[in-house]
């Protein structure tokens, strides 16, 4: 909406006349900076693969936005930044191994058909990022399973290996069978867990983000610092994973939220504003909703981790949360 | 008499760029009575005042020029001696058209020298009684200063069965650049201390809570020091600094702790009275002084002008004479705005005059002023936690976008009080307060018609 100049060039327009100068570019820069102790984490552990995973789907996300828009002819939106922190969540919730040409269907299928088919930023019902890796998991089940080794290279004759998520999944069975089974906070000596402070640092296969827990838990201290998202959504997902799993047994409480997605999912990929609810009561439901769901399936399911699954199936209900959820007016009667 | 912290914080509120140091601490300077006035006939809330005086006309300084038009309304008086020029349409600061007396007050009748005797005659407010104070508050054709101008004798004199439990002074002054009421508190709290008496005379000795932002130390000491003997449960509230804690029903809750409901509830339903700092002491000017409601202090500011001042000036004096007093314009201004940057008027002509609630008028130049496209929602939320009446701007926004003014009206838009913080604070740049306006219209516009058609239909 351009405002209107009058004959003595006064600009009128509807109050307020001024503004806090937040802008969607400054937020999207505060998620990449927020992102980026994850991403030098996944770089160390996993090296140039975890390079170039990133560099492609980043290059490619930009690429893809910028076709869309010319093709829908609309203007530009690459300035927002938002296709970066697309391509880059999705990178780091790759494995580091993977072909890079899956990389780039990835990409294209987060922002072609996951965002900009729905019209772009803010329409989108699904979080992209989450539903391109849920898009890949299905088409290239074995390379999205593969996991290179923490330092791979070190041992070139095992480069590859299962997550912890595998070994936990049989500790759940386990606890069914003999419910005798030892099991507590932080007791990582069961079932072939790695140790705690492994999980913490990152020293374990994984995705290129998701793997250090400490990296993932700098950058979301930044996000609430800089009040780009609030505590409601990761409180409440990472408390439901705790206590479930204190309540289910299996693995130890803190290996469940240290391994796999939950940290980078509740942090950043439950958080992404467009796919999540807008009243703080909604987020809280949202993030137990996805706690729980990933838990069911990290203990019935056919896949060792639920995390996307869960996200992305809290995102469908994510408009009946906010319709549940509205806030009531200040005086108001009812 | 003690000076207490808020101790009830509303939820949402944001932190504008204040600028008041432009013009802040700048003594009230009186403005000469300029060569022509443009009087409106609208300066208030309620029906338009009717206009007494025809072209040609000579008046004297205080003469009622437009009468009191109804129970909502206030009569208007000439601020000046003069000639009346013409009376015609002229744009207000809000941009609706009204009558103006348009008045030449270089012109003087033949002969005749003006009047320096008091206007009205004094009264003294100890020995008057109630009904004398409220017709004298209704004469002096007083309305609220502080932007709404709600007729103060009406306030003043709640419904059977409404009593005043609480007078609550507003000196909050949240909006951006305006120093006016700082200004009027730090040197005129002696006659807010008389308005307060009388007031409190008038509504039956209520508890006073006078609320100052805390930005606004020099106030709070000059009227502790004004207030220091009175008698009675008198609070000085010191709010935290935040927009909108100017707000009627927001400074209800700062300082008392009441919540007034939805529309069309009222404060006195809740036992409050609120009135501007600058009413009061325009009470006090009524009362003891004879003089009525003819001039304001109107804060002149922004990085556009030579000057920025505190002015006493004429009601009716146009915003262009008002630059003059300023040294004029240092840069030519991009915007020009009646009021503050948060809730102000844009405005297309400085030939637009000054009213009785014209506190601030700001001339900002290009670097002030931001222009933007809107984007699409990104639903972060900021809206709703900046909205002071929690209401979910971004929703409401949305399906305004969509022509879906039935939802907005669920979503209690009617609420909405167009602060303007879900706007200041959107990353999208969306027009939210704008959507909330639009929609409010066409929801008025719509029971206005639903009425008036009732109306034919029961007259049938």
């Amino acid at each position: 909406m351009k405002p209107k100049e009058t004959a003595e060039h006064y600009i009128l327009s509807s109050s307020p006349h001024t503004h806090s100068n937040a802008s969607v570019r400054r937020i999207m820069l505060d998620v990449i900076v927020a992102l980026l102790p994850t991403t030098a984490a996944g770089v160390y552990f996993f090296g140039m693969p975890a390079v170039w995973t990133i560099a492609t789907c980043v290059a490619t996300c930009i690429v893809t936005e910028a076709l869309c828009r010319l093709a829908m002819k609309r203007e530009s939106t690459i300035g927002d930044l938002s296709a970066v922190v697309t391509g880059l969540l999705l990178a780091l919730n790759l494995p580091a191994g993977i072909p890079l040409w899956m990389a780039v269907a990835g990409s294209v299928f987060a922002i072609g058909i996951c965002k900009q088919v729905f019209g772009g930023l803010g329409m989108n019902p699904f979080n992209p990022a989450l539903a391109a890796r849920a898009f890949m998991l299905i088409s290239f089940t074995g390379p999205m399973t593969t996991w290179l080794k923490p330092f791979w290279w070190r041992t070139p004759e095992a480069m590859t290996t299962a997550t912890p998520l595998a070994s936990m999944k049989t500790l759940f069975a386990a606890e069914t069978t003999a419910s005798a089974s030892p099991h507590g906070l932080c007791s990582a000596a069961t079932g072939g867990l790695p140790a705690i402070w492994d999980m913490a640092v990152g020293n374990i296969p994984g995705c290129i983000g998701e793997v250090s827990a400490i990296a993932i838990a700098i950058g979301a201290a930044y996000l609430l610092w800089r009040k780009v998202i609030t505590w409601h959504i990761p409180a409440a997902f990472l408390m439901t994973v705790f206590v479930y799993s204190l309540v289910a047994g299996g693995a130890p409480a803190m290996a469940q939220v240290l391994t796999g997605g939950v940290m980078i999912g509740a942090c950043f990929m439950a958080t992404d504003y467009v796919t999540s609810p807008i009243t703080a009561r909604g987020k809280l439901v949202f993030g137990f909703g996805c706690g729980l769901i990933c838990m069911l399936i990290r203990q019935f399911g056919g896949y060792p981790e639920g995390c996307s699954f869960a996200i992305l199936i809290m995102n469908s209900v994510c408009p009946l949360i906010n319709r549940w959820t509205q806030p009531k007016p200040f005086g108001a009667r009812k | 008499m003690k000076t207490v912290k808020s101790s009830f914080k509303f939820r949402g509120g944001v932190h504008p760029d204040y600028n008041k140091e432009l013009a802040r601490g700048k003594a009230i300077e009186k403005m000469p009575v300029p060569a022509e006035l443009v009087v409106s006939m609208s300066q208030h809330l309620g029906a338009p005042a009717k206009c007494m005086v025809k072209p040609g006309d000579f008046v004297a300084r205080g003469q009622v020029i437009g009468e009191k038009n109804g129970f909502i309304s206030v009569c208007v008086r000439a601020p000046a001696d003069g000639k009346v020029k013409a009376i015609e349409k002229r744009l207000g600061p809000a941009g609706g058209m009204a009558d103006a007396v348009i008045l030449d007050t270089t012109a003087k009748p033949d002969g005749e020298a003006a009047t320096a005797a008091p206007i009205l005659p004094p009264l003294d407010w100890r020995a008057a009684s109630r009904e004398e104070l409220l017709k004298r508050v209704e004469d002096a054709g007083i309305c609220g200063m502080g932007g709404a101008g709600f007729p103060t004798a009406v306030k003043l004199n709640p419904p059977p069965g409404k009593r005043c439990e609480y007078l609550i002074l507003n000196g909050a002054e949240c909006e951006p650049y305006l120093c006016a009421d700082h200004q009027v508190m730090v040197e005129r709290a002696d006659r807010i201390r008389l308005g307060v008496d009388i007031m409190r005379k008038v509504l039956g000795q209520p508890a006073v809570r006078i609320a100052v932002e805390a930005n606004k130390p020099d106030a709070v000491a000059a009227l502790e020091k004004a207030f220091a003997d009175i008698e009675g449960n008198v609070e000085i509230v010191v709010l935290p600094v935040m927009y909108p804690q100017g707000s009627e029903k927001h400074q209800i809750f700062a300082t008392v702790g009441r919540v007034v409901p939805e529309p069309p509830a009222l404060p006195i339903d809740v036992g409050c009275v609120v009135e501007n700092v600058g009413t009061v002491a325009a009470i006090a000017d009524a009362v003891e002084l004879g003089e009525p409601l003819l001039s304001r202090v109107t804060t002149v500011s922004g990085d556009a002008v030579v000057e920025p001042k505190n002015i006493l000036a004429p009601c009716g004096t146009k915003y262009a004479d008002l630059v003059a007093f300023c040294g004029g314009e240092k840069v030519p201004p991009a915007k020009v705005i009646s009021g503050g940057t948060m809730m102000g008027f844009a405005v297309s002509t400085l030939e637009i005059a000054t009213t009785r609630t014209t506190s601030g008028l700001l001339l900002l130049s290009s670097k002030r002023v931001f222009q933007y496209a809107s984007g699409a929602c990104i639903n972060c939320g900021r809206c709703l936690r900046a909205c002071p009446m929690r209401l979910n701007p971004a929703f409401i926004s949305k399906v305004v976008d969509a022509n879906d003014v039935k939802a907005a009206e669920d979503a209690h838009v009617m609420d909405c009080i167009e602060c303007g913080a879900c706007s200041f604070g959107c990353p999208a740049y969306r027009t939210i307060t704008q959507s909330c306006r639009r929609a409010k219209a066409s929801i008025r516009a719509r029971i206005a018609a639903e009425k008036a058609k009732a109306a034919a239909a029961a007259g049938k």
